[in-house]
């Protein structure tokens, strides 16, 4: 029989990578598989009760101006109103809308006093909800340097004019 | 005999550098898994908007309705009508009553409609939500780091 030396039973151990490997790349393939870009996504908070309760609140100095936009059937906008005056249905529509409330809310004092200020959003059934989108971009707020103002925060919506609910 | 044994160790190749490499990519993943973004639908094309920010503070217990395209209404991950919206709304809201901490209006829903979905049908979800007394909304949007006002 012969005597195993200690050197060589060192020399022996080696580590079975294989199933470490094995695990390694099965977990990376899960990750994988699983992974997705997730896109940032932020918020337009709306305060809106609906309009038996709302009488009971107490109600806006002010009225309300209205945000009229009218939609082609294909769900394109056809015009945008503030107030009886016309935006059209340009691409610097709510651009100009912007210019708009800016300076209505400038006249009112500034930014921040116009707290009692109120926009009703009066759309077309078939608009595509986009352009509600970018109307309530353009009277809540705006970027500059980097600073969000805000201008007008309340706004609420008309009841859907065609199509009954729960049908 | 001795001799090939001596061989096929030579042809070991050394794996550390890549068992380090796909150590680092499983960290990687590791780090960009998001498990919380369960709500977001991928078949819902957001409008875009450089004012959508995340909300500073997260909602309580929110409840998420979403509306594609093609005007399907998503609640809870099921596929709903209008009238079956309107009860599940309902049912939610007998929920939040019978539980003494929560009161319904301070519950916020979270609408996540498509670009392209009609307005219309957006203001009847909203209406449903109010009928079953919700009246805090939020409307999502993709937030977009340029001016959404002149495109």
């Amino acid at each position: 029989m012969r005597i195993r030396h200690n050197y060589t039973a060192l020399d022996k151990i080696d580590l079975q990578m294989t199933p470490m490997i094995d695990i390694v790349f099965q977990l990376n393939i899960f990750f994988l598989v699983t992974f997705k870009i997730v896109l940032p996504e932020g918020d337009f908070n709306i305060r809106m009760p609906s309009t038996a309760s709302a009488r009971q609140v107490q109600q806006s100095e002010t009225l309300p101006m209205t945000v009229v936009m009218k939609a082609t059937p294909s769900g394109e906008l056809a015009d945008l109103r503030l107030a009886g005056r016309s935006f059209g249905n340009a691409r610097d529509a709510f651009a100009r809308l912007h210019q708009q409330i800016r300076s209505q809310v400038n006249d009112a004092g500034g930014p921040g006093t116009a707290a009692d200020l109120e926009v009703e959003i009066d759309a077309d059934y078939d608009l595509n909800y986009d352009n509600v989108i970018r109307a309530i971009t353009a009277i809540t707020g705006y970027i500059e340097n980097g600073q969000k103002h805000k201008l007008i925060d309340r706004v609420k919506f008309t009841p859907p004019k065609k199509g009954e609910v729960g049908e | 005999m001795r001799y090939t044994k001596h061989k096929m160790a030579m042809a070991e190749m050394d794996m550390t550098p890549m068992i380090d490499v796909t150590f680092q990519l499983i960290a990687f993943f590791m780090f960009v898994l998001n498990f919380s973004e369960v709500d977001q639908d991928q078949r819902i094309n957001l409008p875009a908007s450089e004012l959508a920010q995340p909300p500073e503070v997260a909602y309580d217990e929110p409840l998420t309705i979403q509306l594609t395209s093609d005007e399907k209404i998503y609640f809870s991950g099921d596929e709903l009508t209008a009238a079956q919206l309107k009860s599940a709304l309902l049912r939610e809201a007998q929920l939040i009553k019978s539980s003494p901490k929560k009161k319904v209006a301070d519950v916020t829903v979270i609408i996540r409609a498509d670009k392209n979905a009609k307005t219309g049908k957006v203001q009847e979800i909203i209406q449903l939500c109010q009928e079953a007394e919700f009246d805090t909304f939020a409307l999502r949007g993709r937030t977009s780091d340029v001016s959404t006002l002149n495109e």
